[in-house]
């Protein structure tokens, strides 16, 4: 039957279409469906956040453990919160991690890593984390160098 | 030829302008008879289906073809820049986002234009000229609701599928060319993609766009057959008309999303 | 209110195109059951008339009455529900493309009625059976000669035992078979079938011969009208020259142009 390959030929076309548009949402713009039930919140503060966008890693002895979701100012203490999502299943961070923004490669985009502390009492949900490391901003560190230089000059 | 009085030529001016009003107004005028009112047709679906496969399926080989061999241009192009700067890892990102964001939508849209709108005009100006348009009134149905409106309903549905399968197979195109050929560490091409590309913001805008487009491309080509004057010569012009609109009207509208989409006001 | 006695009646019609008048208050009749020619020369608007009587085309001004109701007041809802009671055969037949000889002739049924596939399909055999073409159920219109695709627009037409058969243009490019078989059938079924035909064409033999009335139009009016044999005598000098066919008389061999004396000289 001619309209039975017809409708076939639609049904597959259709097909293709809403695959295609559920690879780009997975596949490529990984979006995964993990929902916020299997992860806890944390708060950390930094002096300077520079670059740290929402949706960025944060990692842990380089496994992703869980991504950044917010990224504001606290106004009382002039300091940039970040909030971040941590896995459930990491569920024994210390509280006295330390959480440094780190660069993919030089240029490359920032991210969180925590480093392991050595209390007995683990974060929990809503917990911040007091130890941080803040951004490293190309040009304080090129200010700072320079500054070395000329104080050595002049000794 | 005879010389024009400058009288003359700003009354041609203003004929012109005239003309451009009137056809705006036909073409509203027409989109709106062809979506209000009763519908009244029960095979509506019958309808839908059969103009999806002309507009929808008979255009897959097309976007297939040229999604693939832009990825693998893309690829190509991105990789020789970016090797510059030392960050070729990063091609995948670079592909997938002008993808999703520009390339997908815009060159659907001016292929779509090519083949499925010129058919729908040549199709449609076809059946006026043969007076089957003129017949289905006769029998008292009506051929914005029985011939135009499945039409417009297939363009509408089938675009954006179409924008999808080509960003899917461009991006699948591009990492052929960037991971098999150029060496590009697979791991880094995807991961990079992901990392960079927002559902949200990148997918969810480039599906945005084939949808504004779909709906312009095919009113233009449905209104341009509906109103050809109903001759060969007719039907040619209008199909021509159908191609040059359409890739101007997408090219202009790109502009203006993307300024409200990712410019920031 | 309009008699009754006419199927369709027009009053005062004036329709333009542009600046030029097609019809300039014009008033036609047109009697319950009989065959009605419309004759005149090429470009005169006989196609636009039927359009509007059928209501594809709004007049300027004036009444178009079909049985009682007067369109140009209808809205478009009304306008397609009245078009039931009329049947066109096209100039080209206007068979629908995409659909086989059988698909075209139940179309009509398919849309306006909720009769069972069995029951169209015996309405259907029938239709075509009246235009002598049962055997062609499962060809494509594309596969039929012209001839064949108006018979086949003509069932079509009738599919839905309407009152008012127009026809534009029948025997336009027909070979004489195909001209004798329409010239039979419009004939038989109007008599059949008791419709009100309205034939509008150039052919002046073939007209003739069937229509009970003629009307003879051009400038936008009514040049005469009259039995087939009252216009062959007629008087006035442009329904004679259409009626015999001369080539010059009232209506001029040449366009309207300068003189061609000083056209030629002038170019100089």
């Amino acid at each position: 039957m001619q309209s039975r390959t017809l409708e076939i030929g639609v049904g597959l076309f259709l097909l293709a279409g809403l695959l295609a548009l559920l690879l780009l949402a997975l596949r490529v713009s990984g979006l995964s469906a993990v929902g916020s039930g299997d992860t806890y919140r944390l708060y950390a503060y930094f002096d300077n956040v520079a670059g740290l966008t929402p949706r960025a890693k944060v990692t842990m002895a380089g496994v992703t453990i869980g991504k950044v979701v917010a990224v504001d100012l606290d106004k009382e203490r002039y300091t940039g919160r970040v909030t971040l999502e941590v896995d459930r299943a990491v569920d024994n961070l210390p509280t006295d991690s330390t959480a440094s923004i780190l660069t993919a490669g030089l240029l490359g985009e920032k991210y969180i890593g925590i480093s392991v502390g050595g209390e007995e009492e683990v974060l929990r949900e809503g917990g911040e984390i007091r130890d941080t490391q803040s951004a490293l901003v190309l040009e304080d560190l090129i200010g700072k160098f320079l500054l070395n230089t000329v104080n050595k000059e002049g000794q | 030829m005879r010389t024009k009085s400058p009288l003359e030529r700003i009354r041609l001016l203003g004929k012109a302008g005239l003309d451009v009003c009137q056809a705006l107004g036909r073409s509203t005028l027409f989109l709106f008879h062809v979506l209000a009112g009763r519908s009244g047709l029960g095979n509506g679906l019958q309808l839908l289906i059969k103009q999806l496969y002309f507009v929808g399926v008979l255009s897959l080989p097309i976007i297939v073809v040229s999604g693939i061999f832009i990825g693998m241009v893309l690829a190509l192009q991105g990789f020789n820049i970016l090797s510059d700067f030392g960050s070729e890892q990063a091609v995948g990102q670079m592909v997938a986002l002008t993808l999703l964001r520009e390339l997908g939508p815009v060159v659907t849209a001016l292929l779509f234009a090519g083949r499925a709108g010129s058919a729908l005009t040549a199709e449609i100006g076809n059946m006026k000229s043969t007076e089957q348009l003129s017949s289905f009134e006769m029998i008292g149905v009506d051929p914005l609701k029985y011939v135009v409106l499945p039409r417009l309903w297939a363009g509408f549905i089938s675009m954006p599928l179409l924008a999808a399968i080509f960003s899917v197979v461009g991006i699948w195109g591009g990492a052929m060319v960037a991971v098999d050929w150029l060496g590009v560490y697979e791991g880094s091409y995807w991961g990079n993609m992901q990392n960079s590309v927002r559902f949200m913001e990148d997918v969810v805008n480039g599906v945005i766009k084939s949808v504004v487009f779909a709906f312009v491309v095919t009113w233009i080509a449905v209104f341009q057959g509906y109103d050809c004057e109903p001759t060969s010569e007719g039907i040619s012009r209008a199909t021509t008309r159908t191609v040059v609109y359409a890739s101007l009207a997408v090219l202009g509208l790109d502009f203006i999303l993307t300024a409200l989409m990712f410019g920031d006001f | 209110m309009t008699d009754h006695e006419h199927a369709v009646e027009l009053k005062g019609l004036t329709f333009r195109r542009g600046e030029r008048a097609i019809f300039d208050n014009v008033d036609l009749v047109f009697p319950r059951g009989k065959v009605t020619g419309i004759m005149g020369p090429s470009g005169c608007g006989k196609t636009t008339l039927l359009r509007l009587i059928a209501a594809q085309l709004r007049p300027e001004k004036g009444e178009v009455w079909v049985n009682g109701v007067n369109l140009p007041t209808l809205g478009r809802g009304a306008l397609f529900d009245m078009r039931k009671q009329f049947g066109v055969l096209f100039q080209s037949g206007a068979l629908f493309t995409d659909l086989n000889v059988f698909e075209n002739v139940a179309f009509p049924l398919r849309v306006h009625t909720e009769l069972p596939e069995e029951m169209i399909r015996d309405i259907v055999l029938m239709k075509l059976q009246a235009v002598g073409l049962r055997g062609a159920i499962e060809l494509m219109p594309d596969e039929l000669s012209g001839g064949m695709k108006r018979r086949v627009a003509l069932a079509r037409a009738i599919a839905l035992d309407p009152q008012i058969l127009l026809y534009d243009e029948p025997f336009v490019g027909q070979d004489p078979i195909a001209m004798g078989v329409l010239v039979r059938l419009i004939r038989l079924l109007n008599d059949a079938l008791g419709i009100t035909s309205i034939v509008v064409s150039h052919d002046l033999a073939e007209t003739a011969s069937i229509a009970d009335y003629l009307y003879v139009v051009g400038d936008g009016k009514v040049l005469g009208q009259g039995t087939p044999d009252e216009l062959m005598n007629s008087d006035d000098p442009r329904v004679r020259q259409f009626m015999q066919g001369t080539p010059d008389g009232p209506v001029p061999f040449h366009y309207p142009a300068v003189d061609y004396r000083a056209d030629l000289l002038g170019s100089r």
